[in-house]
């Protein structure tokens, strides 16, 4: 049994933490179902986790819109601008994702790069850290790579004669990319797009410091209560809000994925 | 497929912008880097390395800096001997249990950082592993699983068991088949993953921020630190370090990948 020592590690490691987490959030102060009633039905609460949504649900929609055309860009090129392409993912992929969002900080505040530029050209300044928009520039820039590497793996198998084929059967260019290519990609689409979603519901440290009070997203609630308020079983319960959703998307999206990746395979 | 010059136009400025988008923000440290004031506000004014100085001088940094190099050397090695011997465990079980162990394993991935931060925060309170060196490696080394895990038994769906039979019945006994044939096949399955763990914890800030404490910082603590107090443009010359040290292993990377790939061919 050669898998016993990573297990027994794991169990301790993140099986019995997440216990503990659960427990608390039903027994702290004391027994029931308090904390979790408190976290819905307080409207802050609700807030944050509908914002939580919408912030990820704007991630990956801007990730999506822009990692296709790229991602496709990567199939249709020669070997070496691909490899170009491909280090322009890659790069950001491994520098520290603390890093990256320092840079935002620098871009993004009001005396940044993006300000000065505007003021230099004579426009007023715009406010983009401490708001929403921020938020998503910053997280979706992070989460791009994990979008493109899969629809790229995707992409890289279509045939491309299949679009030939409709071109000389009198399809439009915009035709054949509707009817064909697109259906053909949508499995890395998927694939991607939920790896972003859920990615991007428990980030932290990007909203931490590139948001303000106005984009609070739940992970920054759950460190709250339990750093500044000591308040285990709420923060508790709201972790375990957050780890549900997660494993509930993840079971939703899992047969989805897995038959479309077979089709994809078959064809 | 055939586009019409206009769609391809506007197909390579797009991803031109996508390319921008990606690489450009993180450049703008190397620039702040540089600053003669202690600000991050831009533009940055004069020329200077301080902050460098700053960040091999002032034991905040490299102390942090040096806690880091410790924990992720002994993270990547210990997630490398853990997956690979799990990889191996797993390619040798029955498919379905070997598929929900294999499930089981990737977790750590998906579970949200904060969520496991504050359960293992809560562990450490009553173990006393709070700001300790054994508390980071467990805890990165977890973390650092998943990606040794996928890298190994990528590398073992590929490898043909027979060779190993073929040496056993050669007279090798079992440590000899492992160290002439098995070893050198997975090699590449192994040396990816000691580097994905490797990064894995050098990077990890999410855990490591709830398990600190001001006797034991990693680097990325630190930053965090360092951004939330004040403008500290070391942040920006470790920013710079780091990117170069980034681009020259990745780029050196996939240039000899390329290499090989060639030369086989």
């Amino acid at each position: 049994m050669l898998a016993l020592p990573a297990l027994v590690l794991l169990l301790a490691v993140i099986g019995y933490p997440l216990l503990t987490i659960i427990l608390r959030s039903l027994s702290e102060p004391e027994w029931g179902l308090q904390n979790y009633i408190w976290f819905f039905s307080m409207p802050i609460n609700l807030t944050v986790l509908q914002r939580t949504f919408v912030i990820s649900t704007w991630v990956t929609l801007v990730c999506v819109v822009s990692a296709y055309p790229y991602a496709y860009l990567m199939t249709a090129v020669g070997p070496r601008v691909r490899l170009v392409l491909m280090l322009c993912v890659l790069i950001p992929f491994w520098v520290s994702g603390v890093v990256r969002t320092l840079s935002w900080v620098i871009l993004l505040q009001d005396s940044g790069v993006i300000n000065s530029i505007l003021r230099s050209l004579g426009l007023g300044g715009v406010r983009l850290i401490r708001t929403q928009t921020g938020v998503v520039i910053g997280m979706a820039q992070v989460l791009l790579p994990f979008m493109i590497l899969p629809l790229y793996s995707v992409m890289k198998g279509i045939d491309l004669r299949l679009m030939r084929a409709a071109q000389s059967l009198g399809a439009r260019p915009s035709r054949a990319f509707f009817t064909i290519y697109l259906p053909l990609s949508l499995p890395g689409v998927y694939a991607g797009a939920i790896i972003v979603f859920i990615l991007a519901l428990g980030f932290y440290i990007t909203p931490a410091l590139l948001g303000g009070p106005r984009s609070t997203m739940l992970s920054t609630l759950v460190q709250t209560q339990v750093l500044s308020l000591l308040q285990w079983g709420r923060g508790g319960a709201m972790g375990v809000v957050l780890l549900v959703t997660t494993f509930v998307l993840l079971a939703l999206a899992a047969p989805v994925m897995r038959s479309r990746y077979r089709e994809a395979e078959r064809r | 497929m055939e586009m019409k010059p206009l769609t391809r136009v506007v197909l390579g400025l797009v991803c031109l912008l996508v390319a921008i988008w990606l690489v450009a923000p993180t450049l703008v440290v190397v620039p702040m880097s540089f600053n003669e004031n202690k600000s991050l506000a831009f533009p940055p004014q004069g020329f200077s390395w301080q902050w460098y100085q700053n960040f091999v001088t002032n034991p905040d940094w490299s102390n942090s800096f040096l806690n880091s190099l410790k924990v992720a050397s002994i993270v990547a090695v210990l997630a490398t001997v853990l997956g690979t011997l799990a990889a191996f465990g797993l390619d040798r079980m029955k498919a379905r249990p070997a598929n929900l162990l294999r499930m089981l394993m990737l977790t750590p991935m998906v579970v949200p950082g904060v969520v496991l931060a504050i359960g293992i925060y809560a562990v450490y309170l009553d173990t006393r592993l709070v700001g300790t060196l054994l508390g980071f490696v467990l805890a990165h080394t977890i973390l650092a699983l998943p990606f040794v895990l996928i890298a190994v038994s990528a590398n073992l769906e590929v490898f043909d068991r027979r060779l190993e039979t073929a040496a056993a019945s050669l007279g090798a006994n079992a440590l000899t088949t492992f160290r002439t044939v098995t070893l050198p096949l997975i090699a590449p399955g192994l040396l990816s993953g000691l580097l994905f763990a490797f990064a894995t914890s050098f990077d990890e800030i999410v855990v490591s921020l709830f398990i600190t404490n001001p006797y034991l910082k990693t680097l990325p603590v630190q930053i965090f630190a360092s951004i939330t107090r004040d403008a500290d443009p070391t942040v920006a010359a470790v920013g710079t370090i780091l990117l170069f040290a980034t681009t020259i292993l990745i780029g050196s990377g996939m240039l000899l990948l390329g290499r090989e790939r060639k030369g086989r061919q």
